[in-house]
């Protein structure tokens, strides 16, 4: 026979799971299990950066995008990363010979639309 | 499912199915719990890689090649980067060598105790599965500590690696390996004694030394049949040239001994990885690759968890490959699943298949469609003759591309 629930049978658990500690680790209390030299989100020094476009031409995915919105002798550097494609080999860092991209072990990277994957650096 | 005229049950398991983790079908036909006929199909993975390869430069290369498998990256890296640095000329430092070593003999550990997770859960014993996947994490997270990601490891570069190993980072890799001996010694204790272990995998999977040799099975599934499969053995290649494997075999050839080979492997990794670690030289860790590689073939074999691993590349010269082969070891086993699972029960089937350590996107290469008219095997020599028809009438002259012996 079925057995009969009691209306608000599960009140007292409810009202105890406020009090607890939650059950997944959460990121804002600092990520547990991301150790040091963890390949994550690129950094991008623009003042070495001298527009040679290697990283662009060994980049697995076509993620990095090295653009000069200036002129040759007035540079302008931006890099932009879509971080969708990119999947953290960090080639291109070893590929830069100006060593002005390197790895972060910022993971954080989720976004709510596609667009908003596309971070400058 | 449906039943035949004969009252003999056809049972389709899969694409999209439960045990497994990736998809693969098998038609299973019944004779009651008998399976009478088994018939695999592969191929839903097909990713392209190899044509992907051949439209991107050799060290873009190296980051797709290194997805072809999720669980033996390591091993499908530095197989590709042999290869280049074999056609390329390269003289890898002694000490790359040794980090490569190292790195692929964790990669062993984790893709075995995987394993044996994976098998403990099709039997239904998941408290070992809780067991393994929890020691697993321990070498996962010396891997991500040693490269930077837990799964793509991204060590092998073309002439050496990316990395260093600190030295603290070495005596990390100790203390979970003494934590590790510990546990698995206990895991190789208890598979052989277990009794209810024992019984459910002893006799089930059967692949004699004959049926290895017929259906060209490598890795464990032909060690657990007593042949000596081991390319770190029998073609030692990098570090161990100069560290000698202790191969595991066994001689009950079939899911029991398949076991024991894993179980007692991942007791010579870390005892390998501890010798590595005491002679590890000092000195660079990688020399300069070139962009290019010379026009040329060369084939090379590495040993993965799962058996030889086998990368071939055809260069024409310049920075892109003109032809990537890449022989996972998983396409070499399934030949022999059908042959396998016949003659055992419908229980049986899941472990069976779990016990050759399945891949479905490594072995999934291209489709063939024939219609089963006009089909011919040609010989290795026609091939050959096919090609250079084929180079002349495009315009190159065969004679340039250097073939090596192999
Ligand atoms: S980390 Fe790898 S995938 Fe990402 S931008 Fe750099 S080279 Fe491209
Ligand atoms: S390789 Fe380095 S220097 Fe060259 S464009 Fe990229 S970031 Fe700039």
């Amino acid at each position: 026979m079925k057995k009969k629930e009691r209306p608000g049978g599960l009140a007292g658990l409810a009202i105890l799971n406020l009090f607890r500690k939650p059950a997944t680790q959460t990121a804002q209390f600092g990520l547990g299990g991301i150790q040091k030299g963890y390949r994550g989100r690129l950094l991008y020094d623009p003042a070495t950066c001298i527009n040679c476009v290697m990283c662009m031409r060994d980049c697995p995915t076509g993620a990095i995008t090295i653009e000069n919105r200036g002129t040759k002798e007035q540079k302008d550097m931006h890099a932009y990363l879509d971080v969708g494609r990119c999947v953290f080999c960090c080639q291109c860092v070893d590929t830069c010979p100006k060593k002005c991209l390197s790895c972060s072990s910022d993971v954080l990277l989720a976004a709510f639309s596609q667009d908003d994957l596309k971070i400058e650096l | 499912m449906s039943e035949r005229n004969d009252h003999k049950v056809v049972l389709p398991i899969g694409p999209q199915h439960p045990s497994l983790k990736e998809p693969g079908s098998f038609k299973i036909t019944l004779d009651g719990e008998k399976v009478e006929r088994a018939v695999v199909e592969i191929g839903y993975n097909h990713r392209g890689i190899e044509k992907a390869c051949e439209s991107r430069n050799y060290t873009q290369d190296l980051y797709i090649i290194e997805r072809v498998c999720g669980i033996c990256s390591h091993a499908h890296t530095s197989c590709f980067c042999q290869a280049f640095e074999d056609m390329a000329g390269l003289e890898v430092p002694r000490r790359a060598y040794y980090i490569r070593g190292i790195v692929g003999e964790l990669e062993r550990l984790h893709s075995h105790l995987l394993w044996l997770g994976v098998a403990s859960h099709e039997i239904g014993f998941d408290t070992l599965f809780m067991y393994t996947w929890r020691d697993r994490e321990l070498v996962l997270d010396l891997l991500a500590q040693i490269g930077g990601n837990r799964v793509n490891y991204g060590v092998n570069t073309f002439g050496g690696v990316r990395r260093d190993l600190e030295a603290d980072l070495m005596q990390d890799i100790l203390h979970v390996c003494d934590q590790l001996e510990e546990k698995i010694k206990y895991y190789a204790d208890l598979a052989t004694t277990e009794t209810t272990l024992i019984a459910r995998l002893k006799g089930i999977g059967v692949l004699t030394p004959e049926d290895v040799r017929h259906f060209s099975a490598v890795g464990p599934v032909a060690r657990a049949a007593g042949i000596l499969d081991d390319i770190r053995v029998v073609e030692p290649y990098g570090v161990y040239k100069e560290i000698p494997v202790n191969a595991v075999t066994d001689d009950h050839c079939d899911v029991y001994g398949r076991t024991l080979v894993r179980v007692k492997e991942m007791l010579e990794s870390i005892r390998l990885i501890r010798v590595m670690i005491r002679e590890i030289p000092e000195g660079p860790i990688s020399v300069r690759a070139p962009r290019k590689l010379p026009a040329g073939e060369t084939l090379r074999r590495v040993e993965a968890p799962r058996g030889e691993n086998i990368h071939y590349i055809r260069s024409n010269g310049s920075d892109m490959p003109d032809r990537v082969r890449v022989r996972a070891p998983s396409e070499a086993n399934w030949h022999g699943m059908s042959y396998m699972l016949e003659g055992f029960q419908l229980a049986d089937v899941p472990i069976i298949i779990a016990a050759i350590d399945p891949c479905y996107s490594c072995t999934d290469r291209a489709v063939s469609l024939s219609s089963g008219r006009d089909e011919q095997i040609a010989s290795w020599d026609q091939l050959r003759l096919f090609g250079i028809e084929q180079y002349k009438k495009n315009g190159i002259d065969p004679g340039s591309i250097a073939i090596r012996p192999f």
